[in-house]
């Protein structure tokens, strides 16, 4: 097996061109276990850590710019306040030998329907950046992901960047079901984000892909009280409780049974709504 | 820790019995530095490799080898042709094969072993090797299994040990009765470094052998006979051990790996990784528990009677003494009058099970614990009530007619656990409490919504070394000389290290009773007799034992050798600090100068009291050596909206006797306790038909730091007489109660009868 290390993202595309078959690992928290049990022997490995520009990120005009390279612990310690909802999901990641290494760009690479950090960048609204040697696109998140572990990317392509508008005044939540207290692969999870009279809200390991809801995030748009003080009627949580419910397509495997993942994403569904309610409220308090 | 001390305050020996001084290879271990048995390397090593079945149960009608002994760099591929010796092994049965035969029993049972000059090259050839199967049904529930209903998995039928116990009336009746099925899944040792070592060739048909292993000598034994070779010509040496637990007691790679070297002439080094590893050992036997307690209306129990099924798969492994184990100790730590007591091990075709921590009394303490609790609330008694009200005690008659001859405080341990504090209650305020304290930890699930306490307790009882008649024993050697200007001890067993800190122990006794501070462990191997097997709590007491009974031999013969220098009687001599003293005159002389060149070597075969067989028929006999106790109470906090728990203290009572190394005894509690932590909450291979669902560290979960709690520990040393310095084996207890009393706590919090460990969110909501 070859290891090619270009110094440059040009390079890399340049080579990812040439040898589609090259498998790029960044942080290699997921290569590295593939090729470990043999479950993967790909002709060469694109080691991307020494390309600079993936590994850094720039916010302006509300968005964040974050390199796919940037490892977890980066974006706890330096985008917690900036994008709190992908900082949470992000603290939930491995154990923090993992969170050194790991990247959202390795998440998204692997694609998997447990990924944490995918509910948070679907509900966001965040965009992927793909690029190769024929150019760059952008494409929004929920269009990423098309199968278990398959996604829009073209062999010859790699992610470059994940785009994320800044919190700010929006409350952002994440969530997420283990049979452990920590370093343990999600038996589903949940993503929300209120801002600006809109809602997103995305679900992880519950169908075959991470999944926004769009029907809850359509329900919570039009039938939060967003210029009202109240705290949330029970009524309004458990009508999209059973929304996000409804929502899911999950399996029964050996971490948790369908019917668990369903009714515990209703469970979720329910508590981050309101704690997602009453920050949102206190910020928006707090800005007028 | 707070340490509570029965009877004798003698003077303690710096760094001898009583201290907690620093581990031997502790400094290594913590730098990464120290040498496991997967870091073996020898010059001109091969790799070897092994190929399994795919299948739980199946013929093998053909194995094709041509493939993998074309590729380049394969130097040997082995099948059961290639077996000079008997193609058969198994610690208390030979029935497990080398490498398969004509039926494979269990998925992962090794029909072929590549060697190769690179792992990869293995493991290619591995893969290349085309095997014929002939796929049969698998039997997969023990109960069937006893009864009949199914294939036998060996000719001999599928039962592997029946045990009764009959005491008291056999029909008895009573005011309460209450009764259970419970169950408890297949948990695993989670060891660490996984199963490998390193076989060389003597080039004149001989091996020495380097592996992780818990009983080198049993492994010897059973070596000997695969390779058809006689004793002397193979010869173990311990390597570094990555943890045990049980899972090290059945050989693994050890019998392959001297085939190969033998076969290539080479030196051959085999590895699992940790999915083979989860194929490559034994797991602790799942069980099936029907329980039935009477007891009389203000909770004294009238009788016992149970029926417990444990699964042993493919291979017998350790069955019949987990059988034993069960059963003799099927109704805990109490005073029973009548009991009946049956119990099974099962062939079936899931994976083979054997020793783990605390075996067979680990599974009757979730049954007989989950019963106590229900028998409580039936009369209307508090948990530690109805276990004071039935506690057994120094002088009590076990279910087997014998009676308990040493400390059996389990009312004090239960009093001790009510005296400490209570942590304070769960923070229910949205957004105040740290995460980390609630269950769910940092995934962010509740802010307190949802969280319910609860508090639950259990006591266990193990015996401690081996019982039944075996004939148990360990060797010791013990060297005093001067080296370099100063007086030096080395100690050689053939007792395996496998993380406990045996290690550390042997110096201290031997400091203690030398009064020599520098004392050399040799590495372990066969070289010296047998030390029995690190398991059952017993390295201590037995090679503790025996390194006791040598330096005492060597002190004699110092004595006299002294006393004839010094002119005294070896009477009035004694050993302190590196000198000779009297009590009527102080120090005499430097021990190194008394020394000169002499020099002190004595070997004992130390054994410990003798243990009766079981009457077949009825189960009386005086089965067990010793027992040791432990109590845990457990405080959870539940979301019981998720079911996911947060252990939020499990504190433990424990009676070591003596605790020879107070840090080492508080490490051994915490572990163990951790260890019971996880089969309560998380950690079970999963089957399906027999295959495993989860042989990862992904999805067979042990618990983290987050999941286990800071835990108070009270340790009381309540002397045995009849063991060495009245120690009381402690690896095991801690392990038993610490289960029964965080499901005791669940079912406090949530209502639910959780009849089932591991209990999973699914089960709570
Ligand atoms: C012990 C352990 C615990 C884990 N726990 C979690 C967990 O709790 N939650 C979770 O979501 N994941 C978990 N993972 C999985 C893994 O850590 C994450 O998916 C992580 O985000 C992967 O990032 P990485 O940089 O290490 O990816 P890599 O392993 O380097 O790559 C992963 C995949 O993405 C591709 N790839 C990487 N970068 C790019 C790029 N820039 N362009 C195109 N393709 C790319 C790779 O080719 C590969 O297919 C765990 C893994 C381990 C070993």
């Amino acid at each position: 097996m070859e290891f090619v290390r270009p110094d440059s993202l040009q390079e890399a595309l340049a080579t990812k061109a040439e040898r589609p078959g090259a498998v790029p690992i960044a942080g290699g928290t997921d290569v590295m276990v593939e090729l470990n049990y043999d479950h993967r022997r790909p002709e060469a490995l694109l080691d991307l850590t020494r390309i600079a520009e993936l590994a850094t990120w720039s916010a302006s005009g509300g968005y964040v710019r974050l390199g796919a390279g940037v490892p977890y612990t980066r974006l706890i310690d330096e985008l917690g306040d900036t994008l709190p909802g992908l900082a949470m999901a992000s603290r939930t990641v491995g154990s923090p030998q993992i969170r050194n290494r790991g990247t959202v760009g390795g998440n998204l690479g692997a694609a998997s329907p447990a990924g944490d950090t995918h509910p948070v960048l679907l509900a966001v609204g965040a965009e992927i950046e793909l690029a190769s040697a024929r150019g760059v696109r952008r494409i929004p998140a929920t269009d990423f992901y098309t199968g278990v572990k398959r996604s829009v990317l073209e062999p010859d392509e790699l992610i470059t960047a994940v785009l994320l508008p800044v919190a700010g005044t929006a409350a952002e939540q994440f969530s997420k079901i283990g049979t452990r207290n920590a370093m343990v692969i999600a038996v589903c999870s949940l993503g929300l984000v209120l801002r600006d009279g809109r809602a997103g809200v995305a679900i992880g390991s519950a169908a075959p892909t991470p999944r926004r809801v769009s029907g809850a995030e359509e329900f919570l748009a039009a039938e939060l009280p967003w210029d009202d003080d109240a705290p949330l009627p029970d009524s309004l949580k458990r009508r999209f409780a059973e929304l996000v419910a409804a929502a899911t397509e999950p399996i029964d495997d050996v971490r948790g049974t369908a019917d668990y993942r369903t009714h515990a994403l209703g469970v979720l569904a329910r508590r981050t709504l309101t704690w997602a309610w009453d920050d949102y409220r206190g910020s928006v308090r707090a800005c007028a | 820790m707070t340490s509570t001390t029965g009877g004798r305050t003698a003077a303690t020996t710096v760094n001898g019995v009583g201290t907690s001084p620093a581990r031997p290879d502790g400094t290594r271990k913590v730098r990464g530095e120290f040498a496991y048995s997967s870091d073996l390397w020898h010059e001109d090593m091969l790799w070897g490799a092994t190929l399994r079945s795919p299948y739980p149960h199946a013929r093998v009608t053909g194995v094709d080898i041509a493939a993998a002994v074309a590729v380049p760099g394969v130097y040997a591929v082995l099948t059961h042709d290639d077996v000079p010796g008997l193609n058969r092994y198994g610690l208390e049965h030979p029935d497990q094969p080398v490498l398969a035969d004509d039926v494979v029993r269990y998925r992962g049972e090794p029909v072929a072993v590549v060697a190769a000059d690179h792992p990869e090259t293995a493991q290619r050839a591995v893969k290349l090797i085309d095997v014929t199967y002939d796929v049969l049904d698998p039997v997969t529930d023990a109960e069937e299994a006893v009864r009949g209903d199914v294939a036998a998995v060996h000719p001999g039928g599928n039962v592997v040990r029946h045990a009764a116990i009959r005491r008291g009336e056999q029909a008895s009746q009573a005011d309460v009765v209450v009764t259970g099925r419970y169950e408890v899944g297949m948990q695993d040792q989670a060891f660490l470094g996984p199963e490998s070592g390193l076989a060389v060739p003597d080039g004149s048909g001989g091996v020495d052998l380097y592996v992780a292993t818990q009983w080198l000598h049993v492994d010897q034994q059973q070596i000997v006979a695969a390779l058809g070779v006689s004793p002397e010509q193979v010869r173990l040496t311990l390597a570094g051990v990555g943890g045990a637990f049980g899972g090290r007691e059945d050989l693994s790679m050890q019998i392959h790996a001297s085939l190969l070297a033998l076969y290539t002439g080479n030196p051959v080094k085999m590895v699992y990784n940790r999915e083979e590893s989860f194929y490559g050992h034994v797991h602790r036997h799942p069980a099936t528990m029907y329980y039935e307690h009477g007891a009389t209306r203000d909770g004294r129990l009238v009788y016992v009677t149970a029926r417990i099924y444990l699964d042993g798969g493919a291979y017998a492994s350790s069955t019949g003494a987990v059988v034993g184990n069960a059963a003799t100790l099927g109704v805990g730590p109490y005073d029973v009058p009548n009991v009946r007591i049956d119990c099974w091990g099962t062939y079936t075709n899931n994976p083979p099970c054997g020793a783990m921590r605390g075996f067979g009394a680990v599974q009757a303490a979730f049954g007989y614990e989950s019963q106590m609790d229900k028998l409580a609330a039936a009369c209307g008694l508090s948990p530690t009530e109805v276990r004071r009200r039935n506690a057994m005690c120094e002088g009590t008659v076990m279910p087997t007619g014998q009676t308990v001859d040493s400390a059996a405080p389990v009312a004090e341990l239960l009093d001790r656990l009510d005296a400490m504090p209570l942590p304070s209650g769960p923070s229910r305020d949205a957004g105040v409490a740290d995460l980390r304290s609630l269950p769910g930890g940092v995934s962010n699930t509740t802010h307190g919504e949802g969280v319910v306490r609860g508090v639950g307790y259990a006591v266990g009882i193990k015996n401690i070394c081996f019982s039944e008649g075996f004939d148990d024993y360990s060797t010791a050697r013990v060297r005093l000389a001067a080296v370099g200007g100063e007086p030096a001890v080395t100690v050689q067993t053939a007792a395996a290290e496998v993380g406990q800190g045996l290690v550390t122990i042997l110096q201290q006794i031997v400091r203690t009773e030398l009064g020599v501070d520098q004392v050399t462990i040799l590495p372990a191997g066969t070289s010296i007799g047998s030390a029995g097997s690190t398991s059952a709590s017993r390295q201590s007491y037995m090679t503790g034992g025996a390194v006791r009974a040598a330096a005492l031999k060597v002190r004699g013969a110092l004595l006299s050798h002294a006393a004839t220098t010094l002119s005294r009687t070896a009477a009035e001599l004694h050993l302190d600090g590196g000198k000779l003293a009297s009590a009527a005159d102080g120090v005499l002389a430097d021990l190194v100068d008394v020394l000169g060149e002499a020099e002190f070597d004595e070997t004992v075969e130390w054994r410990h009291r003798p243990t009766e067989a079981l009457d077949p028929e009825t189960g009386q006999g005086n089965a067990h050596v010793q027992y040791g106790f432990a109590a845990h109470r457990a405080v959870v906090d539940v979301d019981v909206e998720l079911g996911l728990v947060k252990v939020v203290s499990l504190d433990c009572v424990q009676d070591v006797g003596k605790a020879l190394n107070p840090q080492a005894v508080v490490g051994q509690i915490q572990g163990g306790s951790a260890q019971g932590l996880g089969l309560a909450l998380m950690e079970e291979i999963r089957t399906d038909g027999g295959v495993i669902r989860n042989p990862s560290f992904t999805d067979y979960l042990i618990p983290t730091v987050l999941d286990m709690p800071p835990m108070n520990i009270e340790v009381l040393e309540l002397a045995d007489p009849h063991a060495p310095y009245g120690l009381r084996g402690v690896g095991e207890p801690p392990t038993i109660s610490s289960t029964p009393a965080i499901v005791a706590a669940i079912r406090a919090a949530t209502g639910k009868e959780l009849l089932r460990v591991p209990v999973r969110p699914d089960h709570l909501i």
